[in-house]
This record gives structure tokens, C-alpha cells and sequence, in this order.
């Protein structure tokens, strides 16, 4: 059976009204349900931790053997950039683009596409609301990496604002990406091998590996016009770093924009490739 | 004897099966290749920056990375499959199965399963090894080498006890998938020298999780490091800790009433 593409319609005029009613509902969905996966929630997130925490040790090893600093960072600029660095990930955990195939593969799509609003929606607003889990879960996780590791941190207020708005956007960019990327789950099964090449990309162009300065240049020059820094190296950056007014300024500018090109990229690629659907079950 | 035999019988087996997945091979060759490029420019990116780290000097660390490449394929091709089967059947009730055979069950539990794709990896390891080996000026000494292979086999069995540990709790907790999880992120801190960690992670991934056994101690066997104290020490350490974990199993196993096949 092949699904039409257009589901139904909402009504035009209690069109707004019902899209926030639905993610406000769904959010809160999400944080009752994960609140209950405590535990689960707590040792992914010990496992995440290892990988920062290595990053950490090497950087600090390098910064003390050569005088305290690495081209200027010092162990406590580290240890404040790698412990931003775990709520900055956390934030970029998305639907990823290899849930789409068990989507599609087990049939829930076929279900999602009969309702009235785009799944996207929803892949948008139950993560949003595991997110607000997410963070609170994130403080005790916080302020014991930093008795261990001392950071050195001292934000302006401008700049804590601009980071809340930043993980956000952070947040909403990656889903653009991933999804368009998931968008691959309709033509092919064997996706695992692009997504992982993808993951290595944004591992060595986003920050995610060392603070982007550490790089070299070139590595540096091309990550400026992809959008992997600004989902990870620009939210860390705005917290833990010492950015002007105007780089914060347009550090939101380029996400703003960043999520409109993944948003246009995921238009473009969800017509073409729910032409190719066909249901499996639901 | 007989235990060798069946192993093998269970290795032939296994491999047979897996052989007919032939495209897995080139999606295992794919992720290696990537596994390893990743590897070796984070090396370069620290190297860029220093010219050396606590002591280990770029080959030195080149052959630390190349036997965590190596030993993480022993891992995923025989340790960590047969560990997670064992949980997966005590969930189900299969583990009955084992169980009941005329064998020791340790040993049946351990060897029915191979990911012989995960080959590559071993492969993969062992040539940055040998990479990093040619271009440290000293060279490998007789000694050094067969210290290597002791530390490296012992190395294994650890990671081994740890993992049938692991495997173990699944006749208490249900759900261990996590703690497997948590070892893929811990076992990458075997990447670096374990004397870079701060002392109560340097602890943990030596007495609680044998990481440095496995990864740091061969290194150093094979860069001159490593003294007879410390060989003797890692042999000692193996058999006391391959006993309790074969005590703990045991124990394991008469607490466990079965979940009914």
C-alpha cells in the first residue's frame, strides 16, 4: 500500500494554537516518562562521561609538562570546556538518523503519518521535553566533575543567556541534519556506513574532540563554513569562553540560519523520499 | 584436551556461519579504517603540540594505540559476544540449555560464540603495532617480545574475567546491558598510558576494570618498559583473578533457579 502524502488537514484557524497545545502535551509526556528511567538516564549519561574526562586528562598533561598552558589554555580552561562539554552533548542527542530505519522498518511511520502533524514535530517536542530531564539530571553530574577537576569559569550574564539560547539552538540544528541525513533509511538499509563517517566529521570539526584553536588552520578554516562548530564549539564557547557582544551575536545569527538550511534540506528530502514509502504494518 | 576440542569444534562452527554474511566484511573493513584514521590523528593533533606525553614518545603511543585496536578486536570477536549471549539467555531462559549438557558450563558459555569480522580489527592493530615498533629507534629485543605475548595473554584473560563478572550479575540484575555499554566508553581510556590518569582512575582501570593489564602493560613490554616485578606482579594478579571469578560463577550459577526454557 502506498500512503498518499498528504495526511489531513488541520484547521486553518486553530492551527497555532493546536501546534503548541501538542507540544506543550508531548513534552510533557516525555519528561513524566523519562522521569521514571532515572537510573537508565544516569548510566548513559557515566558512560558519556569517560570520553570527555580522557580528552581532559591528555589536554591537562600536555598544558602542565609545557608550563601550565597549551597555546594559552590552561588545565582550567580545559577542565571548564570539557565539563560544558557534557551538557552540550547531551543536548545534541537527537532521533538520530539510524532510528529512522527502525521506523520504517518496524512500521511505526505508517501510524505517524495519519496524523495531522508532521512526525517532525514530534521527534522535535518528546526530545525537547527529555532534554529539561536531561539537564536536571546533568547538575549533580556538574558539580562533581568540578570538585574533581576545577575549573576555571567566570560568564558574564549576557553570556549565560546567550548560552541558554545557544544549546537550544544546538539542539534544534543537529535534529535538521540528522533528520535529513535519516532521510537516506528510504533508499538503502546499509546507511550505518554514511552515518558513521558523518559522526567522524562532526568528532573532528565540531569541538567535540579539542577546543577548535587546537586544530590546525585549515582544519579550522573549513569547519567555519560547516555546521558542526555551531552546534558544539559555539554553545561551549559562549559559556566558558571570552567572546565579544558581536561574535555572540552571530554566533546565534549562523544557528539561525544553519537551522534554516537543515530545515529547507529536510523539506527537500522528505518529498522525494515519502514518494518512495511504502507501509509496513502500524 | 577435551575442553581445546570443543572450542575449536565451536570456533569452526562459528566462523562457518559467519562467513555467509560476506558484505559485513566490507561494512567491518569501512568502520575499521575509520576507527583507526580517528586514532591516528588525534595522535597527531596531541604530537603537534608536544613532543611527548608523560614520558612516551610518538611511536611509544603509536604502539599503545595499536594494541588497544588489537586487544578491542580479541574483545568484540570472542570475549564480549559469548558474555552478552549468556545475558541475553538468562533473560529468555535458554541458559538451561548449557546447562544441562554434559560439560562444564564456564567453558560452554564462553566459546559458543564468534564475530570473525571483527578480525579486522586485530589485523589493524597489529600493523600500527608493528608501524610504531619500526620506527622506535631501539628495536624489539627476544626478552621484550616474549614479554609481550605473556602480558598480552594475560591481558585477555582478564578482560575476560571481567567480562564473565559482568555476565555473572545477569542471574541478579536483568538488565546489565548498561554496565556493557559502560565498558565500550571505559575501554577507551586504554588509548593512553594509564600513568596519565589522576590516581583514583588510574586504580579503577587497573584493579576495577583491567584496562592498563590489558593495553598498558604489553606497551610496555614491548617499548623496554616493563620490569620482571611488574610481569610477575600481572601473572599473579591473572590467576588470582581468573580463580574468584570461576568461584563467583559457580556461586552465580547455584543461585539461579532458571527461568524455565
Amino acid at each position: 500500500m502506498t500512503v498518499a502524502p498528504q495526511a489531513a488537514t488541520l484547521p486553518q484557524a486553530g492551527r497555532l494554537r493546536s501546534t503548541v497545545d501538542f507540544y506543550l502535551t508531548t513534552m510533557r509526556l516525555a519528561v513524566q516518562e523519562q522521569l521514571q528511567y532515572r537510573t537508565a538516564n544516569y548510566f548513559y549519561m557515566f558512560g558519556m562521561v569517560a570520553e570527555p574526562v580522557i580528552y581532559l586528562v591528555v589536554w591537562t598533561t600536555i598544558a602542565d609538562q609545557q608550563g601550565g598552558s597549551v597555546q594559552g589554555f590552561t588545565a582550567g580552561y580545559f577542565a571548564a570546556y570539557y565539563i560544558v562539554w557534557t551538557l552540550v552533548r547531551n543536548m545534541n542527542i537527537v532521533f538520530g538518523a539510524p532510528y529512522w530505519e527502525q521506523r520504517i522498518r518496524e512500521g511505526d511511520l505508517a501510524g505517524a503519518l495519519v496524523r495531522p502533524l508532521h512526525p517532525l514535530h514530534f521527534d522535535i517536542a518528546y526530545f525537547a521535553g527529555w532534554k529539561v530531564v536531561v539537564i536536571a539530571l546533568w547538575i549533580p553530574l556538574a558539580i562533581g566533575l568540578s570538585l574533581v577537576f576545577d575549573p576555571v569559569l567566570d560568564p558574564r550574564p549576557l553570556e549565560i543567556t546567550v548560552f541558554a539560547v545557544a544549546i537550544w539552538g544546538a539542539y534544534l540544528l543537529r535534529t535538521m541534519f540528522q533528520s535529513t541525513l535519516g532521510m537516506l533509511c528510504f533508499w538503502t538499509t546499509r546507511g550505518a556506513a554514511i552515518f558513521d563517517l558523518w559522526m567522524t566529521l562532526e568528532l573532528l570539526l565540531s569541538g567535540r574532540l579539542v577546543p577548535l584553536p587546537l586544530m590546525p588552520d585549515w582544519v579550522q578554516t573549513i569547519s567555519w563554513f560547516l555546521p558542526f562548530q555551531w552546534a558544539f564549539y559555539f554553545p561551549i564557547e559562549s559559556l566558558v569562553g571570552d567572546l565579544s557582544d558581536a561574535e555572540l551575536a552571530r554566533g546565534l545569527a549562523v544557528q539561525l540560519l544553519w537551522i534554516l538550511i537543515g530545515l529547507g534540506l529536510f523539506k527537500i528530502a522528505w518529498r522525494s523520499a515519502i514518494r518512495r514509502f511504502s507501509a509496513v504494518g502500524g | 584436551m577435551n575442553a581445546l576440542r570443543l572450542s575449536w569444534l565451536y570456533l569452526r562452527v562459528g566462523v562457518m556461519n559467519e562467513l555467509q554474511y560476506r558484505a559485513n566484511f566490507v561494512v567491518q573493513i569501512f568502520q575499521s579504517a575509520i576507527t583507526l584514521l580517528v586514532g591516528l590523528a588525534v595522535l597527531s593533533l596531541v604530537y603537534s603540540h608536544t613532543s611527548e606525553l608523560n614520558g612516551w614518545t610518538q611511536p611509544e603511543l603509536l604502539c599503545v594505540l595499536g594494541i588497544q585496536i588489537l586487544m578491542g578486536g580479541v574483545i568484540r570477536t570472542y570475549i564480549q559476544p559469548n558474555m552478552t549471549r549468556v545475558m541475553e539467555e538468562v533473560r529468555q531462559g535458554t541458559l538451561d540449555y548449557a546447562l544441562t549438557k554434559p560439560e562444564d558450563a564456564q567453558l560452554l558459555a564462553s566459546v559458543r560464540e564468534v564475530r570473525i569480522w571483527q578480525v579486522v580489527d586485530v589485523i589493524s592493530g597489529a600493523v600500527v603495532l608493528g608501524f610504531g615498533l619500526s620506527r622506535i629507534a631501539t628495536g624489539l629485543g627476544a626478552v621484550d617480545a616474549a614479554a609481550f605475548a605473556i602480558a598480552l595473554l594475560f591481558g585477555a584473560v582478564m578482560i575476560y574475567c571481567f567480562w564473565l563478572v559482568i555476565a555473572t550479575g545477569a542471574f541478579w540484575v536483568v538488565n546489565m546491558w548498561t554496565a556493557a555499554e559502560l565498558f565500550d566508553g571505559v575501554f577507551q581510556t586504554g588509548r593512553w598510558p594509564v600513568g596519565i590518569y589522576p590516581g583514583w582512575l588510574r586504580v579503577s582501570v587497573t584493579f576495577l576494570v583491567p584496562i592498563a593489564f590489558a593495553v598498558t602493560v604489553p606497551a610496555e613490554a614491548v617499548t623496554s618498559r616493563l620490569d620482571w616485578e611488574t610481569l610477575l606482579f600481572t601473572a599473579v594478579f591473572a590467576v588470582f583473578l581468573f580463580a574468584s571469578t570461576r568461584r563467583f560463577w559457580h556461586f552465580g550459577l547455584r543461585n539461579y533457579t532458571g527461568a524455565s526454557a
